[in-house]
C-alpha cells in the first residue's frame, strides 16, 4: 500500500507538468493566430500601439465545468467585437485574450494566474466562477500588482474568504456579484409568498458556502431567528455522500416545510429522491448551486418543477451590452442558436466581465502603468449586460453589486423546463413572470 | 429507537450500491493482482453508455442492460487483451500508472462528447417508489432492488469461481499463471476473460448509479474511494468479504451522519482505519500477499 501511494504521487506530477505545457503552447499559438490580423488593419488610421493582453482564467473542466460551459460562445464573441484593437490614449492597440483552464482546482487556478502574470505578462487578469476560481487568482494578482477583474462567487467568500478588511480593501483586484444578504432576502420573500408553518430544514455542506450560509452570525440563522422562522440545522455534510436519511428523518419530526440550503447538484439529487422514497414532502424547496443550470432540473425530470433557486440573470433582464448593444434577450438567443443548448445564468457575467475590461482600458491613460489601469478599474460606472458596475465604496471598496431575485423552475414551453423569475422585491426593474407555488 | 433501525437499515441498503462498485474490483485485483484506479470511471463510461442505449433505442432503463452488458464486457476483453496485459508482472508500477492515465482518457473523452453536463438515468415512478415496513420506516424500493442485485451478483460470482471450469481457470491463473499455462491455460485469454467479466458488474453498477443520482464525466474518482475501502476491508480476494465491507461502510456512515452531519464520510474512513488496525488482511482474507 505504501508504494502504491507514492507512485500515485509522482504521476500527479508527471500529469500536470505534459497538462500544463500543453495548454501553453496550444494557447499561444491559438491567441497569435487570433490577434495577428488585427495589428495589420489598426495601422493605418492610427499608430498602432504595443498589443494589450487580457488573462482569462475559468474553471473549463472538472465538477465546476458547468459555470464555464459559455466562455467558447462569450469570448469569441468578444474577440470580433475587439478585432480592431481599442483606442486607449491616442493609439489603437489590438488585444490578446490568453485563456486557461483551472480544471476547478484552486491550485491549479493559482498556477495558471502565476503563469498568466510572469510568462504572459498580462495588463488585465480576469476570472469567474466560484470562490475556488475567483479567490486564488485575485491573491496572486494583488500580490504581484496585476489590476484583475473578477465575478460569479458571493462577494462574502471572495472578501473574507481572502482576509480581506472593510477599512482597508484591496489594492489590485476588484469584483461584482451579488452577496449573502442578497440571497438570503430573496429566499425569505420567496418563502413568505407561501402558507407554510415557517420552519426551515437547511441542508449545508462542510465548504466555504455552507459554511458562510450557515454562519451563526452572518449567515441565514440570526437573519431566520428574527423574522419569524424556526431553524432545524443538522450540521455540515460532507460533499459527495450517498445518503441523506439522518436530515430527512429529522426534519420529518420537526416537520419541517421549507427546506433550504447551498448544494451541488448530485448531492441534491440524492438528498431529494432519497426524500421522495422515506415519504418527506415540503411545501418549497429553494436551494442554492444546484438549481442554477437546466440539466441538472433535467435530470430531476418532472420532481424538479416548482423548485425554487437565486436568480442573477436571465434572458428577460432589462439590460444591455456597453460593446455591443445586444440586449441581455438577443445575447441568449445567440447563445442557444450558436449552441443549441438552453441558456444559462453565467452567460450575461462572462460577457459582462470582458466590457468592464473593455471600458477600463478606454479610460486608462497610461497603459503602460498598471496602476493607472487600476485607477481606471476604480473609477468604472458602466451600465452592462447584467446590471450597473460601479465600486463606489459599498459594501466594500472592492466589490460592486448586481441584483438578485428569486425564481422557480417549471414546465416550459421551448425547453423542457424554464426558470421563471417570481419574486422581484429585492429588484424591482427585472420583470416578474409567474408566481410562486408550493410543490 | 425507530430511527436507529432507520439509519441501520438505509445504511445496509447503501452498503448493496457500495458492494456493486467494489465486486468488480475485488476481481480485477483476485485474478490479476492489479490496481484498478479507473475504476470509478469505468462506472461513468457505463452510466453513460446505458444513457446513449437508452436514448437512442427507447430502452426501458432495466432493459438498456441487454445492449450494455455485451458493450462493456467486449471493451474489457479488447482493454485487457490490448493494453492492461502487458502492464502485467512481478512491479506493482505500470498497471497502476497504466489505469490512473486510462482514468484521465476517459473522463476527458467523456467530457468531450457528453460536456460537462450532469446527467441522470430516468426510471419514472421506481425512483421514489417506497414499501413502508412500519410506521415512520420506509425504505425505497431501488436501493431494496440495488442491494438484492448485489447480494446475487455475489452468489452468481461465488459460484462461478468455486463450481465450474472457467472459474478453475481463473483461480488456478490467479495461484500461478506460469504454471497454468503448462496446464494448457492460455493466461492472456483468461486475465481478459476477467476483466471482462468485472467489466459486466461495472455495468450493472453504472446502471444502478445513473439511476440513483447524477453524474457527469468527473464523478468517477469519488466511486473508486468507496469502492476500495469496501474491497480492503472484506478482506482481498473474498467476494462475501466485500459485501461485509460495503454494508460496514455504509452502515458506519449513517451512524456518523446520524450524530453530526459532518461526520457522515469520516466515520466510514474510521470504521475502514479501525479494521485495519484489528484486521490488517481485511475481516475475511482469501489470500496472503507474501
Amino acid at each position: 500500500m505504501k508504494k502504491s501511494k507514492k507512485v500515485k504521487f509522482n504521476v500527479n506530477e508527471i500529469k500536470k507538468v505534459t497538462r500544463r505545457r500543453f495548454i501553453s503552447t496550444a494557447g499561444l499559438v491559438a491567441s497569435t493566430a487570433v490577434t495577428a490580423p488585427a495589428i495589420l488593419r489598426s495601422g493605418l488610421a492610427y499608430a498602432s500601439g504595443r498589443p494589450v493582453k487580457l488573462g482569462y482564467i475559468s474553471p473549463k473542466t472538472g465538477p465546476l465545468a458547468p459555470f464555464a460551459e459559455a466562455d467558447d460562445f462569450v469570448i469569441a464573441g468578444i474577440r470580433s467585437a475587439f478585432k480592431d484593437g481599442i483606442k486607449i490614449g491616442s493609439q489603437i492597440h489590438p488585444i490578446e485574450i490568453f485563456v486557461k483552464d483551472t480544471q476547478s482546482n484552486p491550485n491549479r487556478c493559482a498556477e495558471v494566474a502565476s503563469e498568466l502574470i510572469l510568462k504572459n505578462k498580462v495588463d488585465i487578469l480576469m476570472g469567474a466562477g466560484t470562490p475556488d476560481t475567483t479567490n486564488p487568482l485575485s491573491d496572486q494578482a494583488e500580490i504581484n500588482e496585476v489590476p484583475c477583474i473578477t465575478s460569479d462567487a458571493p462577494w462574502q467568500p471572495y472578501f473574507f474568504g481572502r482576509g480581506g478588511n472593510p477599512a482597508k480593501g484591496f489594492d489590485w483586484t476588484y469584483h461584482f456579484f451579488w452577496g449573502l444578504e442578497d440571497v438570503i432576502a430573496v429566499f425569505l420573500n420567496l418563502w413568505n409568498s407561501l402558507d407554510t408553518n415557517k420552519v426551515v430544514g437547511a441542508l449545508w455542506p462542510n465548504d466555504a458556502d455552507g459554511n458562510a450560509w450557515g454562519d451563526k452570525k452572518l449567515g441565514f440563522p440570526p437573519v431566520l431567528a428574527s423574522k419569524g422562522f424556526k431553524l432545524i440545522d443538522t450540521g455540515r455534510y460532507q460533499q459527495l455522500n450517498n445518503d441523506f436519511s439522518a436530515q430527512i428523518s429529522a426534519f420529518k419530526k420537526a416537520n419541517v416545510e421549507i427546506v433550504s440550503g447551498v448544494m451541488i447538484p448530485p448531492d441534491f439529487t440524492t438528498f431529494w429522491t432519497q426524500a421522495a422514497q422515506q415519504g418527506f414532502k415540503p411545501k418549497a424547496v429553494t436551494v442554492g448551486k444546484a438549481l442554477l443550470f437546466p440539466a441538472a432540473i433535467e435530470a430531476l425530470g418532472d420532481r424538479g418543477t416548482g423548485l425554487s433557486s437565486e436568480v442573477w440573470w436571465t434572458p428577460s433582464h432589462p439590460f444591455r451590452s456597453s460593446l455591443t448593444g445586444d440586449s441581455a434577450g438577443q445575447l441568449s438567443a445567440a447563445y442557444e442558436k450558436n449552441t443549441g443548448k438552453q441558456w444559462t445564468q453565467p452567460i450575461g457575467f462572462r460577457h459582462a466581465l470582458f466590457e468592464v475590461a473593455a471600458n477600463v482600458l478606454g479610460r486608462t491613460k497610461d497603459v503602460n502603468s498598471p496602476k493607472s489601469i487600476v485607477q481606471a478599474i476604480a473609477d468604472t460606472k458602466l451600465d452592462t449586460i447584467v446590471g450597473r458596475v460601479h465600486w463606489g465604496g459599498k459594501p466594500v471598496k472592492n466589490v460592486s453589486k448586481t441584483p438578485l431575485v428569486g425564481g422557480q423552475w417549471v414546465r416550459g414551453s421551448k425547453h423542457k423546463y424554464d426558470l421563471q423569475v417570481v419574486n422581484n422585491k429585492t429588484a424591482t426593474n427585472i420583470p416578474v413572470k409567474g408566481v410562486m407555488k408550493p410543490i | 429507537m425507530i430511527e436507529w433501525v432507520n439509519t441501520v437499515l438505509q445504511g445496509i441498503l447503501t452498503g448493496g450500491l457500495y458492494a456493486l462498485f467494489a465486486a468488480g474490483l475485488a476481481i480485477i485485483f483476485g485474478v490479476m493482482r492489479l490496481v484498478n484506479i479507473t475504476h470509478g470511471d469505468l462506472i461513468v463510461l457505463s452510466a453513460f453508455v446505458a444513457m446513449v442505449a437508452i436514448d437512442v433505442m427507447g430502452f426501458n432503463p432495466f432493459i438498456s442492460l441487454v445492449a450494455v452488458l455485451p458493450i462493456m464486457f467486449v471493451f474489457g476483453y479488447i482493454l485487457q487483451r490490448s493494453i492492461l496485459n502487458f502492464t502485467l508482472g512481478d512491479d506493482l508500477l505500470p498497471p497502476l500508472l497504466v489505469t490512473f492515465g486510462l482514468s484521465i482518457v476517459i473522463q476527458n473523452l467523456l467530457l468531450q462528447i457528453f460536456s460537462a453536463d450532469s446527467q441522470r438515468i430516468k426510471a419514472g415512478s421506481l425512483e421514489i417508489l417506497s414499501i413502508q415496513l412500519y410506521e415512520n420506516l420506509s425504505v425505497g424500493v431501488f436501493p431494496l432492488i440495488v442491494f438484492i442485485v448485489a447480494v446475487f451478483i455475489i452468489i452468481g460470482l461465488q459460484y462461478l469461481f468455486s463450481n465450474t471450469r472457467i472459474g478453475r481457470a481463473f483461480r488456478a491463473t490467479s495461484d500461478d499463471a506460469v504454471t497454468a499455462q503448462l496446464m494448457g491455460i492460455n493466461d492472456r485469454h483468461i486475465f481478459s476473460l476477467s476483466m471482462a467479466l468485472a467489466l459486466l458488474i461495472v455495468g450493472i453498477a453504472g446502471l444502478f448509479v445513473g439511476i440513483s443520482t447524477n453524474f457527469d464525466p468527473s464523478a468517477g474518482p469519488s466511486r473508486l474511494l468507496f469502492a476500495f475501502e469496501a474491497v480492503i476491508m472484506g478482506g482481498l480476494g473474498s467476494l462475501w468479504g466485500t459485501l461485509a465491507g460495503g454494508i460496514i461502510l455504509g452502515v458506519s456512515q449513517n451512524i456518523g451522519a446520524k450524530l453530526d452531519p459532518g461526520w457522515q464520510i469520516l466515520a466510514g474512513h474510521i470504521a475502514f482505519l479501525v479494521i485495519l488496525v484489528f484486521r490488517p488482511n481485511g475481516l475475511f482474507p482469501r489470500m496472503r500477499d507474501d
